[in-house]
């Protein structure tokens, strides 16, 4: 914290302060209020990896509480991590800004439905979303899902949906997405390294 | 990746970003990581510092990373192949290649069979009528033995070293030049530079991005890039290699679980005529084309065999052939790459598209294109940290119309749409892949906002509900459904570490996790979710959460930071960096070290105690050797400048053959292709270092640092066009126009092409219709022309007419 | 003690903004987005709100090349601060003992007086506040060893931290390397009018320092000379009202207020 710094400052604005009081019989406001409290002094820090590209930087989150029961995290502050010996602390201009992503009142948090003809979303309640999503891609593969091709071989494939996605979603997340991709036949299957 | 995996068998990156700070030329071309990867650039600054090293930079803008260069040369987009065919030839004809490293490391000597030629554009085989090759002369002649015949005195005229020799002779400097637009000289001087890098004792890098990603020929783009560092012997040296610069943080680990007609770890998704697990394994399991060869690939039925363990459980068994049938087949020849799949929906073929954080509409080629095929859908469910242009696509004619023509009405849009908010990285644990191939674990930092759920949880309540649907209801084949496992101890969210052991393997018998790949089997004894990342979690835990800083060599291994794969391994085909005898080339360089008995230093890529005469060191290939001349590509073994495919002049090689003659090409109403006639200059699409694609127009901070789209133009051209830097102007292609303000610069210039003056116009691409700032989308003007090999469109080198506004 | 100073090598700088942002991140400033003014530079000027700002300049040299030169701008820290000599706000500004120079805002009084101080022309009046505002030096975090952070964030490591002493020995290494390199003309930025500054630079061409958007040959106003004098106790008598304050500063501080002594423990 600042009082282990030995600076001019201290001496000379509580100088200054106590002048000014003597002097004119009110206090200028403490003069420890000139040094901000550093930001980060008492955060939880937890480390991640930037979402944007394929670097791979270290960052360290930092949060407000110690993950007490009691408290609800928000994200305080965003840096590089000196520990990666990719960016070494370092970042570039998106990942010190990344505090911004993640705490952004544009952010999506609740599921929207769009009926057809529709000009505007409307928010839906999570099992509704799922009962009718689950509902559609049954609906989708039982029309569309080939077990034999023209041949008579085995084929069991779907091809009137496609998946797209997954380039900043975990390892796992992709294997899962890949599960599911598997157990519906889906044959197309995108992702934005083809772009 | 389609030609790093051609060339030296693994789709990645060789060498990684720690790497690039040992090397003593670094090229960078098709790319801007100054811009786009600044802190990847920091390792070239570092060898420029520490080493001494000469960057390079060859791109159509003097860009951030040019202003840091030693030598910079502009030429035209879409002109690379001419000018690293150039360099080809350079190394060649002033014998600055490095014969020793060819002559052991590559298929230099193999001899090609009769009737290989090229000539007037084409290789031999071209069918006109299916417009497609015939690749059966594109072969080795092979022995009695069954092996491919060499000559390793690379004399026999049909050895792969002598046909390419011959086919690059025609690229002089001079051809170079008036191809792409720079002059003999500035070529020279770069040949120069990069030349110095083709004997033992110095490496060369080359960095390079969608610059070269991005174009109607560019597979064959990086095969030449490829190529010239094997004739330079710069592949599996340390500071060395064809560095490829992923845009995004796990588009690696994506396709390295199974993007497109690949299941996890690059093993293909079965096609309809591989009917039975026996068949698969034959097709899939290639034999040595030399006795040397390691030949990886022929364990394919081990890999194979466990992950089909890993999904279907208990019911992949030998009765079931491990539940083969219940994959889906591919039928032969079909093709489901971005380009069909655009172009099926648009024509009504798809019902229902499911995006786990994409978006076409602003991210694909051709926008119009996309917003009218999503319209054609039944529905479209979208998981999202904001609102994007793609679920919001039915907004477009309120939004986004004033910048081209007619979109279908709200009104008219029959699409559903559902869009799901997600948690975003911090919210979530789990693993990215960097470009270094590096799995690093990452941890929840808070909750997501909201009603915002994790991914993990959307899959798993989607799949389960549907499981649930199709036991109470049947459907069309549930079985592949039923079969699929999903027994993990909290199916509705996984956690993230479970699923992370499945992928990296276990024996099932013991329970304990697989030490690694050499340890998986083909009798169902093991399951593995991905052999490439087996290791990546042992019985002795995590490997990916790992963060020692040890670095041995000096040389920025990190073997003990996270996990690379595969098996930890951090310079790939680093067993090239030794010759025959296993001297390395570069005693100061060298990544591992035979000593007597087995390989020191990086995991070695080959086996850990084969004396260095054992094996090839390209141990994917059935070659044994890297590729120089590659048959597995469409338009042929080795690479030919193609003009793109919209393009200002004709090919000055062969003017009957312009642009590629493979290049996929769509013909919808929504598909015209422009002439130079009405669209006389030529485009470019790219990101600044300002923002990240199109999700930081949603940030305060970098929508400060650049908050408007603009155009980018020469200053010539403007003034030309009596345009001033901030004047509004209107960009059109053949498919649809953006307006912004001009950006008017000296740093671009027109170029001398053909003997006319080319200009070339710049066209960032981070904004859309939403977001915190807006603007146009830029890929309203690229076309849906794409790389006959790796479905990428053609975004860079396109043709456009610009008018004041 | 040894001060502390920012070293910024433009040989090296690739115009990235991770500086820019990560300034106005850890100073929790607020975003203004602009308009477009056809540049790649993110605004004109230095704001009150943004206190690090890459300049572009494009340049076409005499071989027909072109040079981008790129270089951070910021306050420079002065050894002799004309901001603070020319402050008539008593402890509005300071300079630390490790050579920061710093506002406490509680204390200025909005005269701008510093700016016209300032021969770098770096403090910004804000409208809102009607306090005068500029870089740091991040003092928050130096206070507790952490580097600022600027120069955290720089990928290229064309931003170091450290002595000013262990700075001008690596500036003038770099300077050297570069000479080598070719750049004749290279050397280092550390202008004698202000008694050298707590921010350095190395320039390939240091006789050209205004091509990086650096003044030539900066030298605090002569009015401000004046000022320091016997007339900026006029002006304190003016400017607080307090008669006694101003006698009491003189006697305390003497004309000159970047005095060495020793803080008292605060």
């Amino acid at each position: 914290m600042p009082s282990d710094v030995e600076v001019t400052r201290r001496g000379f604005l509580k100088t200054g302060a106590a002048l000014a009081t003597t002097a004119f019989g009110f206090d200028l406001q403490p003069a420890r209020a000139a040094a901000r409290e550093l930001k980060i002094a008492r955060t939880t820090q937890t480390h991640s990896i930037c979402p944007y590209c394929a670097v791979g930087c270290s960052v360290i989150i930092h949060t407000l509480g110690d993950r007490a029961k009691n408290v609800k995290s928000a994200v305080v502050h965003i840096e590089g991590d000196p520990a990666s010996p990719v960016n070494r602390g370092t970042l570039c201009p998106k990942g010190i800004s990344l505090k911004q992503f993640v705490v952004n009142d544009q952010r999506l948090t609740e599921p929207l439905y769009r009926a057809p003809g529709a000009t505007a979303w409307k928010v839906i309640p999570w099992d509704e979303a799922i009962d009718k999503m689950a509902r559609r891609i049954k609906d989708s593969r039982d029309r569309g899902f080939e077990a034999k091709d023209a041949r008579g071989r085995t084929v069991n494939r779907l091809d009137n949906v496609a998946i797209i996605g997954g380039c900043t979603d975990t390892n796992e997340i992709n294997y899962l997405l890949g599960k599911f991709r598997f157990s519906l036949g889906i044959l197309t299957y995108e992702n934005q390294a083809r772009l | 990746m389609a030609s790093l995996a051609a060339t030296f068998g693994r789709g990645a990156m060789t060498n990684g970003w720690t790497d690039v700070a040992n090397t003593d030329v670094v090229l960078v071309m098709g790319g801007n990581p100054a811009e786009n990867h600044p802190v990847g650039f920091r390792f070239v600054m570092e060898a420029k510092r520490h080493r001494k090293a000469r960057l390079v930079c060859v791109d159509p803008r003097f860009n951030r990373t040019a202003a840091v260069s030693d030598k910079y040369v502009q030429i035209r987009s879409g002109t690379d192949i001419a000018f690293l065919g150039g360099l080809l030839n350079y190394a060649l004809s002033h014998d600055r290649f490095h014969a020793d490293y060819v002559r052991e490391h590559t298929n230099a000597p193999f001899i090609v069979k009769e009737g290989f030629s090229f000539a007037d554009g084409y290789f031999s085989g071209w069918d006109e009528d299916r417009q497609r090759y015939d690749k059966s002369t594109w072969e080795y002649e092979r022995g009695a033995d069954g092996y491919a015949r060499i000559d390793k005195t690379l004399e026999h005229p049909r050895c792969v070293f002598q046909l390419l020799k011959k086919h690059y002779a025609r690229y002089t400097p001079e051809k170079v030049a008036s191809i792409s637009g720079c002059t003999a000289e500035e070529f020279e001087q770069v040949a120069e530079v990069i030349c110095s890098t083709g004997r033992a004792g110095r490496s060369g890098t080359i960095l390079y991005a969608l610059g070269w990603t991005q174009h109607s020929h560019s597979v064959q783009l990086i095969h030449t890039a490829a190529m010239l560092q094997l004739m330079l012997g710069n592949i599996g040296m340390p500071g060395g290699g064809v560095n490829a610069q992923r845009g995004h943080s796990n588009i690696q680990g994506a396709t390295d679980l199974g993007a497109w007609n690949m299941l996890p770890g690059y093993l293909k998704v079965p096609r309809a005529n591989w009917t039975s697990l026996a068949e698969y394994n034959r097709a899939n399991s290639p034999k040595p084309l030399r006795p040397n060869s390691l030949n990886y690939w022929g364990n394919t039925p081990k890999f194979l065999v466990s992950l089909l363990r890993a999904y279907y459980g208990e019911h992949a068994t030998h009765r079931n052939q491990f539940g083969y049938d219940y994959l889906p087949k591919i039928a032969e020849g079909a093709t489901h790459s971005w380009g069909y799949l655009f172009d099926e929906m648009y024509a009504g073929k798809k019902e229902g598209l499911i995006s786990f954080g994409m978006n076409p509409v602003a991210g694909g080629p051709n926008s119009i294109k996309m917003i009218e095929a999503l319209g054609k859908l039944k529905w479209l469910i979208v998981a999202e940290n904001f609102e994007t242009e793609t679920a919001a696509f039915w907004k477009a004619k309120e939004l986004q119309e004033k910048y081209y023509g007619e979109v279908t009405d709200p009104e008219n849009v029959q699409t559903e749409v559902f869009l799901l908010p997600a948690s975003c990285f911090a919210e979530k644990d789990g693993t990215f892949v960097n470009s270094s191939r590096w799995l690093q674990w990452k941890y929840k930092a808070v909750d997501a906002p909201g009603n915002a759920m994790d991914d993990q949880e959307i899959i798993s309540r989607l799949f389960l509900k549907l499981r649930e649907l199709y036991e109470k209801e049947g459907g069309a084949s549930p079985e592949p459904l039923l079969a699929m496992d999903w027994s993990y101890a909290n199916p509705v969210s996984p956690s993230l570490t479970e699923v992370a052991r499945e992928i990296s393997g276990k024996d099932v018998r013991s329970g304990r996790q697989v030490p690694g790949f050499g340890a998986l089997k083909d009798d169902g004894s093991t399951m593995c979710g991905n052999w490439l990342y087996s290791g990546s979690f042992t019985e002795a835990g995590n490997q990916m959460e790992r963060q020692g800083q040890s670095d041995p060599t000096g040389l920025g291994l990190y073997a003990d930071w996270a996990w690379s794969w595969p098996a930890n391994r951090r310079v790939l085909y680093n067993r090239a960096s030794a010759d025959a005898d296993g001297k390395p080339w570069d005693e100061t360089r060298a990544p591992v070290r035979w000593k007597g008995n087995r390989w020191v230093g990086d995991v070695p890529d080959y086996k850990a105690d084969a004396p260095p005469e054992a094996n090839g060191a390209f141990i994917m290939l059935a070659e044994g050797v890297a590729k120089l001349f590659a048959p597995d590509f469409a338009e042929g073994p080795f690479p030919e400048h193609y003009e793109p495919a919209e393009s200002p002049v004709e090919n000055l090689l062969h003017p009957n053959v312009g642009d590629n003659p493979a290049a996929l090409k769509f013909s919808s109403d929504l598909d015209p292709l422009g002439n130079a006639e009405q669209y006389p200059y030529v485009a470019i699409t790219y990101r600044l270092t300002e923002h990240f694609h199109f999700w930081t127009k949603h940030v305060s901070a970098t929508s400060e640092l650049q908050s408007t789209f603009f155009v980018e133009l020469p200053q010539a051209l403007a003034e030309e066009k009596g345009i001033a830097s901030g004047d509004r102007v209107r960009v059109t292609s053949a498919r649809g126009s953006v307006e912004g303000p001009a950006l008017v610069t000296k740093r671009m210039r027109g170029l001398q092409v053909a003997g006319k003056t080319i200009y070339q116009v710049g066209l960032p691409i981070h904004w859309g219709f939403l977001g915190r700032v807006k603007g146009p989308l830029v890929n309203n003007l690229t076309p849906s022309v794409m790389d006959p090999n790796s479905g990428t469109p053609e975004y860079k080198g396109f043709l456009v007419n610009l008018e004041k506004v | 003690m040894h001060t502390v100073a920012k070293l910024v090598d433009t040989s090296t700088c690739i115009g990235c903004k991770a500086c820019e942002v990560a300034c106005q991140e850890w100073n929790d400033q607020d975003f203004t987005i602009s308009g477009f003014d056809g540049s790649y530079q993110t605004l004109p000027d230095l704001e009150h709100n943004f206190w690090n700002l890459i300049k572009f300049n494009e340049l076409s040299r005499e071989d027909g090349q072109m040079t981008w030169n790129m270089a951070k701008y910021q306050c420079m820290h002065c050894v002799d601060p004309g901001c603070l000599r020319s402050c008539p706000a008593p402890g509005a500004i300071f300079q630390q003992k490790d050579g920061i120079v710093d506002f406490n805002h509680d204390l200025c009084i909005g005269c701008g007086y510093c700016i016209t101080g300032c021969p770098f022309d770096v403090p910004r009046l804000s409208p809102n506040s009607k306090k005068v505002y500029k870089c740091s030096l991040c003092s928050d975090r130096t206070a507790v060893g952490l580097e600022p952070a600027c120069i955290k964030a720089c990928p290229t490591n064309c931003l170091t931290f450290g002595t000013r002493e262990d700075l001008i020995q690596i500036a003038n290494a770099r300077a050297g390397e570069l000479k080598q390199d070719g750049h004749a003309g290279a050397g280092i930025y550390n202008p004698e009018g202000v008694g050298g500054t707590h921010v350095l630079y190395v320039l390939k061409d240091a006789a050209d320092p205004e091509s990086y958007g650096l003044p030539k040959d900066p030298k605090i106003p002569w009015t401000v000379s004046l000022w320091q004098g016997p007339v900026k106790w006029l002006g304190n008598l003016l400017f607080t009202g307090g008669i006694l304050g101003a006698f009491f500063h003189y006697l305390r501080y003497g004309p000159k207020p970047t005095g060495d002594e020793e803080g008292s423990d605060a």
